[in-house]
């Protein structure tokens, strides 16, 4: 090979051209993660608008951002289990935009209470009581159909909720909710499809979906019953109630499915998610979700 | 057929980079429906804001020539250089052409 | 095929001098060009291997996805493995251009008659190991890739442009998880170092077995598929590597390893060749559980693959009903038949060729 040394130049420039990579949209930089992605929180004042309750700000940025934070656990359970690589893709994108919202709620909360507590403070440290998600993301992930119908669900009313909250008084909250719905529609959209297709594609898939749906629906009510703290932030989501009830509606029958007709599950002592009070799915969720980051207190990763 | 054989189509996938380029092919997906293509287009072509558009069109709708159709399809247009802005002498001092 | 009756007209001796000169020129084959038999094999099996390593390489890393010690983390590992799901599926899309179904290939990957890289067989047992994933394996898998990017196939190297280019960031937050993590506590630092003492050699060995006992290179770079051969790009690996452990304040675990004034890079030991071999025969680590996850996520998934096919063909019999056409004329739903621009259709028979392998 008489023009080796050529070659060798030729790729060690290639390389250096990678590790090199010019930053914003027209560089290589584009190319890496993190980089030409808008950050929703650009220019948005984080100090604490007057009238807005730092405990009860906090309380509900908790509870959206558990919720995120809990279904992209479920979510990212699934990588390298899809049922086809271009949904292994889909999933994936699912669980970082949900792992997204996380962090800002979080940080957000940890903000508004006072306490200075980071995202991570508040993802790794807190006991299971302490979490504040409803049990609809907690629950283990099922087939296909069921984490379809999980998402379905959630993606729906959370997608009417974001709508909702982008004009709430705290701007931090209202970006992230405006930029969730944006995700959210995109989730809702995904998971509506899927519900169609295996709604309506052959038995097996019809009965699976349906089964799915069965499961799930009794911790949807959960989604609409305010907590005091919600209330107390301007936000009561039984008002979505009626909404994503119809919307939901309007998609089984499409797919041939039946809304269930089975009851709310039941709360503990008149407590359920919002209050701490979880299912036992939840536990072995976050001695998972939390084991690594307990072992190395103090540690940064 | 088997399942395995019988999976979903190929659909190839254009990108518009950004406004005012055209739209080009940036590979191929499989896909159960057209939707399904739009969508894992999105996901799989588009993870770091790549594109401002998109399309997909099934494989199959797709009429190619062939690489020996070469020559009758792309020869002939050789020889018509006057299509060409250079073929036409223009002095140096006429401006703005 | 109309196609296939007009190529058997031109004589095979000007078919082959066309694609031998339009590889002596550096131009791209592409799909629907005549190539040889062999040519096409090979790039099949090749192309085929290096998309099954990109999928069964995202379990060793998603071994940690749930764990991942801080959101952030968690995040960029999620972003890293979706991309290699996004690499196998550029890949897959590349080796479909030569006549192969994907569902055939991952029928060969679930059933042992395709291999994947062996580096994916050996455990991940502490976080630190997807930082010296990101740093080695990817880094030694930069090495490969780049001069594919100059591959004499067109889709395969259109594939790897994209490729490399993402695959940066995967070598860089390697790198820099290990550098906080040397920072870091006494715990952590010596998490790094058992993680190089378990990855330094299974990632030298991802360039393959030394040019001597590796046969078929030199008609690889012939047809400019390969571009170097294993023991150059190996060598160039660790020239690359090197400074960059000694940044880190990592020890890698070779004696030998010293700097030869003379040829201006490393000389290195030699890896142990036989363990190599046990892992490609099956006895590594994780070689079972590695094909069994991906073949239970491949026939759990089969209801489902299904259902999206009924519900398209439900779709299309309405559509054609509503537009008064009858229903016998729509379109079978079969993607292999299928070809963008012909290509797939025309030389499925080249596809079985690799079984002997």
């Amino acid at each position: 090979m008489q023009d080796h040394s050529t070659q060798a130049d030729v790729d060690d420039h290639v390389y250096l051209g990678l590790a090199e990579a010019a930053p914003g949209p027209e560089g290589e930089g584009r190319w890496a993660y993190g980089t030409g992605f808008a950050d929703p929180l650009l220019g948005v004042d984080t100090a604490l608008p007057p009238g807005v309750d730092g405990a009860d700000l906090a309380a509900c940025c908790l509870m959206l951002g558990d919720d995120a934070l809990v279904l992209a656990q479920r979510l990212i359970e699934w990588c390298t289990r899809a049922p086809e690589l271009e949904e292994e893709v889909a999933l994936a994108n699912l669980g970082l935009d949900l792992l997204g919202q996380a962090r800002l709620l979080l940080t957000r909360a940890g903000q508004a209470d006072g306490s200075g507590r980071t995202e991570d403070d508040l993802a790794y440290w807190r006991e299971e009581h302490e979490f504040r998600n409803v049990r609809l993301v907690e629950v283990p992930n099922g087939d296909f159909a069921h984490s379809i119908a999980r998402l379905l669900l959630f993606a729906t009313a959370r997608c009417a909720l974001y709508e909702a909250l982008s004009a709430h008084p705290d701007p931090v909250l209202a970006a992230v909710a405006a930029r969730g719905v944006k995700e959210l529609a995109y989730h809702r959209e995904y998971a509506t499809a899927w519900t169609l297709r295996l709604g309506d594609g052959t038995p097996y898939s019809s009965a699976r979906m349906q089964a799915g749906l069965d499961a799930v629906w009794p911790l949807l009510d959960e989604l609409f019953t305010a907590h005091p703290a919600e209330l107390r932030a301007g936000v009561d989501p039984a008002v979505l109630r009626e909404p994503v009830l119809r919307s939901l509606s309007a998609v089984l029958a499409e797919a041939g499915l039946t809304v269930p007709d089975v009851p709310p599950l039941a709360s503990v002592l008149g407590r359920a998610g919002r209050d701490g009070v979880h299912t036992e799915a939840l536990g072995p969720l976050l001695a998972e979700l939390q084991v690594l980051a307990r072992a190395h207190p103090g540690a940064t990763w | 057929m088997t399942e395995s054989k019988a999976g979903w189509p190929l659909y190839e996938v254009f990108v518009r980079p950004r406004r005012g380029l055209n739209h080009v092919h940036v590979g191929s997906l499989h896909a159960s429906d057209d939707r399904m293509a739009l969508l894992a287009a999105r996901d799989l072509y588009t993870r770091r804001n790549e594109g401002v558009s998109l399309w997909v069109v099934r494989s199959d709708a797709i009429t190619a020539s062939t690489p020996d159709e070469r020559d009758p399809f792309f020869e002939p247009s050789g020889d018509k250089v006057y299509r060409h802005p250079t073929f036409y002498d223009i002095p140096e001092d006429v401006p703005h052409i | 095929m109309v196609t296939a009756e007009v190529a058997e007209a031109v004589p095979a001796q000007a078919q082959e001098d066309r694609f031998e000169a339009v590889v002596a020129a550096e131009q791209r084959i592409e799909p629907r060009d005549w190539m040889p038999d062999a040519y096409r094999a090979t790039l099949i099996r090749q192309i085929a291997q290096h998309a099954h390593s990109e999928i069964i390489g995202m379990q060793p890393e998603g071994n940690w996805l749930t764990r991942a010690p801080s959101l952030r983390r968690k995040a960029i590992l999620l972003a890293k493995a979706q991309d290699e799901a996004g690499h196998g599926l550029y890949l897959y899309a590349a080796a479909e251009t030569l006549g192969v179904d994907r569902a055939e290939l991952t029928e060969k990957l679930i059933s042992g008659r395709q291999k994947y890289s062996s580096i994916f067989n050996y455990p991940t047992l502490t976080f630190a190991d997807v930082g010296v994933i990101g740093w080695l394996v990817d880094g030694a898998a930069i090495c490969n890739q780049v001069p594919l990017c100059r591959c004499s196939y067109g889709p395969y190297a259109r594939a790897m442009v994209r490729i490399c280019k993402e695959e940066s960031f995967h070598q860089r937050q390697g790198y820099e998880l290990l550098m906080t993590l040397m920072r870091g506590t006494d715990a952590q630092r010596r998490m790094v170092q058992d993680a190089v003492d378990r990855w330094w050699w299974p990632s030298l060995m991802m360039f393959g077995p030394p040019d001597a006992d590796s046969p078929n290179t030199a008609r690889s770079m012939a047809w400019r598929i390969k571009r170097h051969t294993n023991d150059e790009l190996r060598r160039r690996f660790v020239d690359m590597t090197v400074p960059q452990a000694e940044h880190l304040g990592v020890t890698l675990p070779d004696p030998e390893l010293r700097w030869n004034e003379e040829r201006g890079g490393w000389d290195f030991g030699e890896p142990d060749w036989s363990e190599l071999t046990r892992v490609i025969h099956g006895q590594g680590p994780c070689n079972a559980q590695r094909v069994d996850r991906r073949r239970a996520a491949h026939e759990d998934g089969a209801w489902v693959r299904e259902a999206a096919v009924a519900y398209a063909a439900k779709r299309r019999a309405e559509q054609s009903a509503e537009s008064g056409h009858a229903e016998g004329t729509e379109r079978p739903a079969t993607a292999g038949q299928h070809a963008p621009t012909g290509e797939h259709t025309e030389h499925g028979e080249h596809t079985e060729q690799e079984n002997g392998k």
